[in-house]
């Protein structure tokens, strides 16, 4: 009798045991043949041909470095000087970059003994070690030099155009313009534009040394001048973060509140009706199914783009998460604390009030504020979508292909921006319900 | 001497309640000016935000209807096709749930290595946890869009970009709520094996997963779950599947909105279903613990 009730569990055991070694292997093999498909599925192995490595070295040199354009006009022979090649980043007249010297021969010092010359007529000498001396004129629509047949590869000519690229800078030779890049770490003009009177400045010499500008002191000139700087746009940057983190918080709130009562319904203990719980929850459930990404495309229809469909797409999205987990939080609170309130003779809005809402507030709140911070990146993305706040200010930038160290501006701003959210949202909760441990 | 301790009780106890009086006046006091200052925080907030939009909110609520209301009647009028428009753009889905599929599965991996070496007890190398944890956290506050725009610069469209920065922002928020399961799991299994001489990774994988797999698991479907809305709104921008449809079929205009009506739907049912799906599988798993 027991030997046989051994044998049976015995055998029950080893097929267990077969069983999930089985699993212990497919699962594995289910997952690497999952993502063999999808390597095929996504043609991950045409990326690299479709990929453009130029445009990944653009980004990755250009984010954090800044090039300085010295441009000769071949009709005129005015010589411009401007931070990346832009008219916001333009050298006052009668300034230029300390490594520019010369008036006849504008003798232009790229660093590591590159050497460029702008002569009289045009003509133009670079100087480059381990290389014999360039010598090249524009004529009309043309360009000639001294170039040999033979080139390097960092040397492309035709008689149009000569392009240079060396680790010190560009030269560009057309019959229009003589250009050439000179290339410097950090992300320029930063903090004042060349115009400003505090550029160049120190930190300490604007706040401790003496008047700069005669008409304004020197603490609030800096200031103006940092946040309407041309290149930069500092305040424009503050406003869309504002502008991000104000559509995070209204739509989480305004969900929050319009939730709350709408929970109650859909809550069994609270509503006997079984229909219009029942109404509720696939109110919640369509609500949230529709996406963010739906109501932001129908609300962009009617109130057109703006941080406002923004926020009335989060708040309608979140209506559907906060009704459904507040009705959950709801459904679980105690009777005993509701019991007692009620043997002294509570009416029921003070059950309400004494018995259930200081039951589930800790789990309201503590949902609401992990939203408020999870919705501060939805609102980036939503923003880029319908046109608000940072991330309108993201893709506009992206869009343009050239600007990559405001890009990583804005990275860096949002990365920022994002953790102190979170940040912010735990410390409130700290305070607000306590710690969670 | 009995009157005179009987008369200072009750003298205290008059205090008692004036200074709880006190107290809850303060308290309702505070109560009233925290309101009031969300209120009005509430209130010029949607004033400033109805100022910033091209379209005001009055102006733009009786339009609400509008646009739903032609898709549907265009969409009503074309029913015919509609089961045609929803094969042609399965694909799409299908493509849809694949970067969520795909990023969700990297990013539970990414995910488990950040939250064990990022957890005090299990890491390897103990003085790197701070290192681990801002790493996650950076990775947990990069928006996928960040991502996902500056891939596509490089790689071009295609579901590719949407897939990595879904998975980079997957492996940080996974990395931090496995992190907090981590914590809690029992280390005796893991001295146990330490002591028969197992590596690292076979500490983990035999002492530490079995004891938190059916929470990683559900905070893993709950994130595909959220991953699908995801890859759904990137696509909107250029990263490939639905959303890229939809953005295409939208800017083409009426005449065709029986299509985007066809990609509505399918997304539509897309995220309920799965919705329903992890939530029932979650359910399990959680009551499975608790018994």
């Amino acid at each position: 009798m027991t030997a046989v009730d051994i044998n049976a569990s015995k055998l029950a055991a080893d097929s267990l045991f077969k069983r999930k070694r089985l699993v212990g292997f497919a699962i594995p093999a289910v997952i690497v043949t999952y993502l063999i498909y999808i390597f095929f599925s996504f043609d991950v192995a045409g990326l690299a041909g479709r990929a453009n490595w130029n445009n990944a070295v653009t980004l990755a040199s250009d984010s954090w470095s800044y090039k300085v354009h010295v441009t000769r006009d071949n009709r005129s022979g005015d010589v411009v000087y401007a931070v990346e090649g832009e008219r916001k980043g333009l050298y006052p007249d009668g300034e230029r970059p300390d490594w520019v010297s010369g008036d006849d021969v504008l003798t232009i010092d790229l660093g590591g003994d590159h050497i460029v010359r702008y002569l009289p007529d045009n003509r133009t000498e670079i100087e480059i070690p381990g290389f014999p001396l360039i010598e090249a004129q524009a004529e009309g629509r043309k360009v000639t030099s001294n170039l040999p047949d033979e080139l390097p590869d960092w040397i492309s000519a035709s008689d149009r155009r000569i392009g240079i690229t060396t680790e010190e800078g560009r030269i560009t030779l057309t019959g229009a313009r003589t250009e050439v890049f000179n290339y410097f770490p950090g992300w320029e003009l930063f903090w004042f534009t060349l115009d400003s009177p505090y550029y160049g400045q120190s930190f300490t010499s604007i706040f401790f040394g003496q008047q700069i500008d005669p008409e304004r002191s020197n603490v609030s000139g800096a200031a103006n001048d940092f946040w309407y700087n041309k290149m930069w746009r500092h305040g424009d940057v503050a406003w869309a973060i504002g502008e991000t983190i104000l559509m995070a918080f209204l739509g989480t709130m305004g969900a929050a509140m319009i939730a709350l009562p709408l929970a109650f319904l859909a809550a069994k203990r609270f509503s006997p009706f079984m229909l219009i719980r029942a109404t509720t929850r696939r109110f919640f459930d369509f609500v949230r199914g529709v996406d963010a990404l739906i109501w932001t495309v129908v609300l962009a229809r009617a109130f057109g783009p703006g941080p406002l469909t923004g926020t009335l797409a989060i708040l309608i999205t979140d209506t559907g998460t906060f009704g459904k987990t507040f009705s959950e939080a709801l459904e679980n609170v105690d009777q005993r604390q509701i019991e007692g309130v009620s043997s002294t003779g509570a009416k029921p809005l003070q059950r309400y009030r004494f018995g259930v809402i200081p039951q589930v507030v800790p789990v309201l709140l503590a949902q609401i504020l992990y939203f408020l911070e999870s919705n501060t990146r939805s609102a980036t993305i939503i923003g880029a979508i319908t046109g608000g706040g940072i991330g309108l200010l993201l893709t506009q930038a992206i869009q343009t292909q050239k600007d990559w160290e405001e890009v990583a501006y804005y990275i860096v701003v949002i990365i920022l921006m994002v953790m102190f959210m979170d940040w912010f949202s735990g410390w409130l909760r700290g305070k607000l319900i306590g710690r969670k441990d | 001497m009995a009157d005179i301790a009987f008369s200072s009780t009750q003298q205290s106890v008059s205090d008692i309640q004036s200074h709880y009086m006190e107290m809850v006046q303060r308290r309702r006091l505070y109560g009233g000016l925290m309101l009031l200052i969300f209120v009005v925080m509430m209130v010029a907030g949607f004033y400033t935000v109805n100022e910033r939009n091209a379209g005001g909110f009055w102006e733009g609520l009786h339009q609400i209807g509008d646009y739903p209301a032609d898709v549907l009647s265009e969409a009503w009028e074309n029913r015919a096709e509609m089961p045609a428009l929803l094969l042609k753009y399965f694909p799409a889905l299908i493509e849809t749930i694949n970067i969520a599929a795909v990023s969700t599965i990297l990013g539970v991996f990414g995910g488990l290595y950040l939250s064990l070496l990022g957890t005090r007890g299990l890491a390897k190398w103990p003085r790197l946890i701070p290192l681990f944890r801002r790493i996650s956290d950076i990775m947990r506050a990069v928006p996928e869009i960040v991502i996902a725009l500056v891939l596509i610069f490089v790689l071009g469209g295609g579901p590719v970009p949407a897939m990595i920065a879904i998975a980079i922002h997957t492996a940080g928020a996974l990395g931090k709520m496995f992190s907090e399961v981590a914590e809690n799991a029992d280390l005796k299994p893991v001295e146990g094996l330490a002591s028969t001489g197992a590596t690292w990774s076979q500490r983990m994988l035999l002492g530490v997963l079995p004891q938190v797999a059916p929470n990683y698991i559900s905070y893993s479907l709950l994130r595909f779950e959220i991953n699908i809305r995801a890859s759904a709104i990137l696509g909107f921008v250029g990263a490939g599947g639905l959303g890229y449809e939809l953005r295409n079929a939208m800017a083409w205009g009426p005449g065709r909105f029986d299509e985007a009506a066809a990609i509505f739907i399918l997304l539509f049912c897309t995220i309920v279903f799965f919705d329903q799906l992890s939530s029932r599988y979650r359910n399990r798993l959680t009551e499975g613990q608790a018994q």
